[in-house]
């Protein structure tokens, strides 16, 4: 899922500031899931910011809605009738999310209420953690399924640098190394001698380096 | 046992206070409550194990939340009793009365920026 991270409130405060009406907007989609951006953090945060407006004795007028996704035009388009008289959209969703519902409403200011941070996974209640940098050209094949390129600081492929100690990155104690989770796995799989496998350099074209990316399927065209 | 407290305690009914959002919370101060507290049971005691343990956890998330809009945490507070505690509960409510009434009314109730 793609995972973000609610911004400060005195930012989203300032954001706001020079509007009297505006649409909150969420997504049931990732930003439910890693509790940043679905129908709950859509309602706490408006009831935040009408209080917030209403003790500074200027009010605001907050109206709630989630789409069922805001990176799916079938699901934007059906926001026109309910912006209403919204002088602004303040937006819950993911960077795509936010991006699209601009592309659609040309005229609208689309805010963003929340960091888009990473694709992720919940390691447990309530922790979220980065596992893919969408490279374009997988590999956790060779890594028995660590990825290198997100779970190292790095990004290295053949081993760990000098900054792995004790199974831990220098980047923070609190961060394995990706290298050190990729050896326990060959050698839990008894499969070590894959670590004598020398990766050629990697082609980051796939990645961002070759730009935005964009992927077509012809049969579902309409 | 007839006991007092003060009448200005309304009482919202939960079957337990695991059923307790954030939500709920704020939209009581939203709709103009001076105070809120939350009274679950006796630590250790949940009929359904956990209810009063993430009750607590989600008062201090409204707490934060209403420090970081203006309205003031001090105004929300969770307290564990049995039910069998109506002499303490008459306490408390006598007790976090008496420290909203410190604070004073809620700015953000509707109106009352305007007012003043």
């Amino acid at each position: 899922m793609i995972v973000a991270n609610r911004k400060p409130f005195e930012e989203i405060v300032e954001l706001v500031k020079a509007y009297k009406s505006i649409l909150l907007l969420g997504c049931n989609e990732c930003v439910t899931v890693c509790a940043a951006g679905g129908a709950k953090e859509v309602a706490v945060l408006a009831s935040e910011l009408r209080m917030h407006r209403e003790k500074e004795g200027q009010p605001i007028e907050v109206k709630e809605h989630v789409l069922e996704r805001n990176c799916d035009p079938e699901y934007v388009v059906s926001l026109a009738p309910i912006i209403g008289d919204a002088e602004a959209i303040l937006s819950m969703a993911c960077g795509c999310g936010i991006q699209f519902v601009g592309e659609h409403y040309r005229q609208m200011r689309v805010l963003p209420a929340v960091n888009t941070t990473f694709d992720g996974v919940a390691e447990e209640q309530g922790v979220w953690a980065e596992r893919c940098l969408g490279c374009g050209n997988c590999i956790l094949d060779k890594t028995l399924g660590v990825c290198p390129v997100t779970r190292c600081a790095k990004s290295l492929f053949n081993g760990p640098c000098g900054g792995s100690h004790g199974g831990k990155c220098e980047v923070s104690d609190e961060t394995p190394c990706g290298w050190q989770l990729i050896v326990d796995r060959y050698k839990e799989m008894n499969m070590l001698d894959k670590y004598m496998e020398i990766q050629p350099l990697k082609n980051w074209s796939t990645s961002r380096d070759g730009g935005p990316r964009k992927r077509v399927r012809e049969d579902l065209k309409l | 046992m007839r006991l007092t407290y003060p009448p200005n305690v309304k009482i919202v009914k939960v079957p337990c206070t695991g059923r307790v959002d954030i939500i709920h919370m704020l939209k009581a101060f939203e709709n103009g409550a001076d105070g809120v507290f939350v009274a679950g049971c006796l630590e250790g005691e949940c009929h359904f194990l956990k209810g009063n343990l993430r009750a607590k956890k989600r008062v201090a998330q409204t707490k934060a939340l209403l420090d970081e809009c203006g309205i003031g945490g001090d105004r929300i507070a969770m307290y564990n009793l049995s039910s069998a505690q109506g002499q303490r509960f008459a306490e408390i409510s006598r007790e976090m009365t008496e420290k909203v009434r410190q604070l004073g009314p809620n700015p953000a109730r509707k109106g009352r920026a305007k007012a003043a």
